[in-house]
């Protein structure tokens, strides 16, 4: 049962196969990367998660050795890679756009990387007939990119890029083309391919439900800085920032000044003439200090009395409800005029719910729902 | 009614005056030679059973057995073939310049290549006798710069009509590669180098395959015209060079051999079918490619 | 991706100076005071007086300007009637061979048509003239009038034209009010390539020209076979420049357009 869990990042002993050390890129005026240092390590599957224009692609670049860095290191397995050239590394991509070559087959697109390695014929057969098999594309070998489906294409440009077994593989925004159905299936289908394949994967995308579901890790970056790095779940529970709790996920935010009460918890006033509000937070917060409290709406309960023993409870009215099928999200005004989400599962048919428009209610949620930050 | 009137009014323009001439070059290279106005036998006006009996291949036979003739047609192919690869030489690298210049100049790449277009083609070959005549500009450099000591003959030469051709025709080459060079995905070459293969590698295996097209197109464009040329021979060749176009001329002008040069013609159209056809069939599979 | 490599600017310089050096060693020249072409003797604008003077140049170039104007319009009146054909005209007799005849003339050697032209008007007893010059500068360039038309009304969204009958034009009217307007850029560019194609014709010109009508590509090529003169030269230079002036003017205004359309749109979608 104690079988030991994916975490080379918490081992110190650990050597990272990818190491940013203070990276910088920029192209003229304009600052991609600024400062950055980053380590990824073997077997990962890595996401980068951000805005466009945050930087992620320009780093996925400089690994594939498209661009190089202003100032700065990346090595990888110890070694600088800075004077190698793109051919020359152990390193494969898939590109958004797949690219592949419309005049080969989809045998030849798959074969191509070895066929500049010099494998020999016997191996290279074997090995294309590996990939085709992995991608389940046995039956398209022959056929030209413009003969099949996108999710085909898509199948082809990773096999295509796996085929070299490359030490890293990076796939920039691999499934940015595809239908939200036909996506969901792929993530899956993706880290099935990793988990077989064992290669480290780097994945660039800007959807966070992407990065959610397929990482090990994720940094979260905004304007050339990683924000945070760190497990789906980390990201997800314990944002170190304002900016990552927002990008990731629906987040009320509410702002006030804190407390010490010992033991971890504070307390915060935020509004004149309500209760202040309690929450427990390994961050140090001087007394009188401002801070935002970041609520996800799922944690927040609704109810048409004043909850007793309950940690915090606000008052409110509803303004709007959104039906999602399985959840409801009720638009709740506070006190200050501010609006908070609160989420509900929505295990009773719709016609016997308890809430409507411009009801009177009460949010509720514990001292250990929320995250307090400082910036 | 008005459909009727829109499509007869251009295809009786078209057969009257494109198509009933081409029967009459036919009826002509199938005539004799005569000391008359018009000047060769038979015309209609002898009766149909006479104009009928009077046709026969004399001409081409003439034609075969006269190597003046089997010269012209091997030389202009020769020249035709050589001066469209040496188009291609040149205009590849420029197409590919344009290609990767900038987004913001290539507007004004393009208009610049098309510019000479559509300046005067006699001019444009003009220019060239001021250049490549014994005290013209090119000798005067190459004097100049130290590199000969006698001026070279290059105007009334062969090598004076290939620099014509490749002049004249350059924008005709360069405007279908740079098309497709321009449709080309940049990270079809980053993938090809992200997959080990060196710069040269890179461009050999997917810019030129993927440029097939334009290539081809480019190849026609340049060669179909120029095996039929008569400008370009006759300002800047020499009495040795030979050209069917400058044949076809001479005879119709200079001997007033009417029949003759309407075989000489008959037969440049039939070299010229298989280029054109095979031409026609490309486009059209390009066409189709892109759908 | 977007910076030059040197290959690439060393291309581009060496393609480019191939282009435009011989024609700007001729026009340097046409102001050159020496009847020597290639030997410098200082500025000199004689040959341009000279020029004016020549009356055979001057005749020569009023019927080519005449000759132009004609079969470019008509031209452009049947290319465009033969593309709406080729395009919309639906199956009807002979349609193979009449998008042969259309397509042939282009890649057609110019002695094969003008010798074809020439044994046609002698046949039927056509004095050669100004008319037998525009009847075969009009067969070739409708040619590459209705290339170009076509091509753009291929990309015609067709349902305008459907919309148009659909609110009670009559066929001709939606061609008129609908369909014309918005081919008229192809429309006109054609003309302008008929018109190029009639100004430059020497080879079919010199075949249907008769003596009563010299056009002046047959008087340069007939000037110019002695060897270069100054005043080629200068008559050169002006041709250039008037097809310079006229293709960067026309280049010019269709980027304003497009720069003001984009304008427009950005500000309407900001507006919305």
């Amino acid at each position: 049962m104690t079988e030991a869990v994916f975490a080379p990042w918490d081992d110190p002993t650990e050597k990272p196969l990818i190491r940013f050390k203070s990276v910088t890129k920029r192209f003229g005026d304009f600052t991609a990367i600024d400062d950055l240092t980053l380590d990824i390590f073997e077997q990962e599957f890595f996401a980068l998660l951000g805005p466009s224009g945050c930087g992620k692609t320009t780093l996925m670049r400089m690994l594939a050795g498209f661009e190089s860095p202003t100032s700065g290191v990346i090595e990888l397995a110890g070694e600088d890679i800075a004077p190698i050239p793109p051919n020359k590394r152990a390193v494969n991509m898939m590109f958004q756009s797949y690219a592949l070559f419309p005049h080969l087959s989809v045998y030849e697109n798959i074969a191509f990387g070895l066929r500049r390695a010099k494998m020999p014929k016997a191996d290279l057969e074997t090995r294309v007939a590996e990939m085709l098999k992995l991608t389940r594309l046995e039956k398209f070998a022959r056929r030209k990119p413009h003969q099949i489906s996108g999710g085909q294409r898509q199948r082809v440009a990773l096999a295509r890029s796996l085929a070299k077994a490359p030490k890293l593989l990076l796939l920039d925004e691999p499934l940015g083309a595809l239908d939200a159905k036909l996506r969901q299936a792929t993530q899956f289908e993706l880290m099935d391919i990793q988990e077989k394949t064992g290669t480290t994967f780097v994945i660039v995308t800007h959807d966070q439900e992407e990065a959610m579901t397929v990482a090990s890790r994720v940094a979260v970056m905004d304007e050339g800085r990683v924000m945070q790095v760190a497990t789906p779940e980390h990201i997800y529970e314990a944002p170190s920032s304002l900016y990552v709790a927002d990008f990731i996920g629906d987040v009320n935010i509410i702002d006030g000044q804190a407390n010490a009460k010992g033991d971890g918890t504070f307390e915060i006033s935020w509004h004149e003439g309500q209760a202040p509000l309690h929450a427990t937070s390994k961050r140090a917060f001087t007394d009188g200090q401002s801070c935002h409290l970041a609520l996800r709406p799922e944690k927040v309960s609704i109810h048409s009395e004043k909850p007793d023993q309950i940690d915090n409870a606000v008052p409110g009215k509803i303004l709007d409800i959104a039906y999602l099928g399985n959840l409801s999200t009720y638009h709740v005004e506070i006190p200050g005029g501010k609006v908070m989400k609160a989420q509900v599962a929505n295990t009773r048919r719709v016609s016997r719910r308890s809430f409507t428009w411009e009801d009177d209610v009460w949010l509720s949620w514990t001292n250990t729902a929320g995250v307090l930050l400082d910036q | 009614m008005q459909r009727f009137v829109l499509i007869a009014v251009p295809y009786v323009w078209l057969l009257a005056l494109f198509l009933v001439p081409f029967v009459i070059v036919f009826k002509i290279s199938l005539s004799d030679i005569a000391l008359a106005i018009p000047p060769y036998t038979p015309t209609l006006k002898d009766g149909f059973a006479t104009f009928l009996a009077g046709l026969d291949f004399e001409n081409f036979v003439f034609l075969t057995s006269d190597d003046l003739y089997w010269k012209a047609y091997l030389s202009s192919l020769q020249i035709a073939v050589l001066s469209t690869a040496f188009t291609l030489c040149v205009a590849y690298p420029i197409a590919y310049g344009m290609a990767r210049a900038p987004e913001e100049w290539r507007p004004t790449l393009m208009m610049l290549v098309i510019l000479p277009f559509w300046t005067s083609f006699l001019i444009r070959v003009y220019a060239w006798m001021g250049i490549l005549s014994q005290e013209g500009f090119l000798n005067q450099f190459l004097l100049w710069s130290g590199l000969i000591n006698d001026p070279l003959t290059i105007l009334n030469t062969n090598a004076a009509v290939y620099i014509g051709i490749v002049y004249t025709y350059l924008p005709f080459m360069i405007l279908p590669i740079y098309a497709a060079l321009d449709r080309l995905d940049g990270s079809l070459i980053e993938a090809a180098e992200d997959l080990g293969c060196s710069r040269f590698q890179a461009f050999w295996l997917v810019t030129i395959p993927l440029s097939k097209n334009g290539i081809i197109a480019g190849c026609f464009l340049v060669f179909i015209p120029a095996l039929g040329e008569f400008v370009i021979p006759s300002l800047l060749g020499g009495s040795q060079t030979l050209m069917i176009g400058k044949v076809l001329w001479e005879e119709f002008f200079n001997n007033r051999d009417w029949p003759v040069a309407s075989a000489v013609a008959v037969i440049l159209l039939l070299i010229l079918i298989i280029p054109i056809v095979l031409f026609q069939r490309n486009q059209q599979k390009q066409a189709e490619e892109e759908l | 991706m977007n910076r030059l490599s040197w290959f690439n600017v060393t291309s581009l310089t060496l393609g480019f100076a191939f282009l435009y050096l011989p024609m700007l060693i001729l026009i340097v020249y046409s102001f050159n005071d020496s009847k020597l072409v290639t030997v410098w003797a200082g500025f000199s604008t004689k040959w341009y007086g000279e020029l004016l003077q020549n009356e055979a140049f001057l005749d020569a170039a009023w019927v080519t300007l005449k000759v132009a104007v004609m079969s470019s319009t008509l031209a452009t009146i049947l290319g465009t009637m033969a593309a709406y054909v080729l395009v919309r005209g639906g199956r009807f007799m002979g349609r193979t061979l009449f998008s042969g005849m259309i397509y042939a003339p282009l890649v057609m050697p110019e002695v094969i048509t003008g010798l074809s032209l020439l044994l046609l008007f002698i046949g039927i007893g056509l004095d050669r003239g100004v008319l037998t010059i525009v009847l075969a500068h009009t067969t070739f360039s409708m040619c590459f009038v209705s290339v170009v038309v076509s091509s753009r009304l291929l990309t015609f969204d067709r349902s305008l034209e459907e919309a148009a009958l659909d609110l009670g034009c009559s066929a001709f009217e939606a061609f008129r009010l609908v369909t014309l307007p918005i081919i008229a850029p192809a429309v006109i560019s054609g003309w302008l390539l008929a018109f190029t194609l009639s100004l430059d014709d020497l080879v079919i010109a010199s075949f249907t020209a008769g003596p009563s009508a010299t056009t002046l590509p047959i008087k340069i090529f007939s000037a110019v076979r002695l060897g270069v003169s100054p005043e080629i030269n200068a008559l050169s230079t002006i041709m250039i420049a008037i097809v310079a002036v006229g293709v960067i003017t026309a280049s010019l205004v269709t980027k304003r357009n497009l720069v003001r359309q984009q304008q427009e749109e950005r500000a309407a979608a900001q507006a919305g």
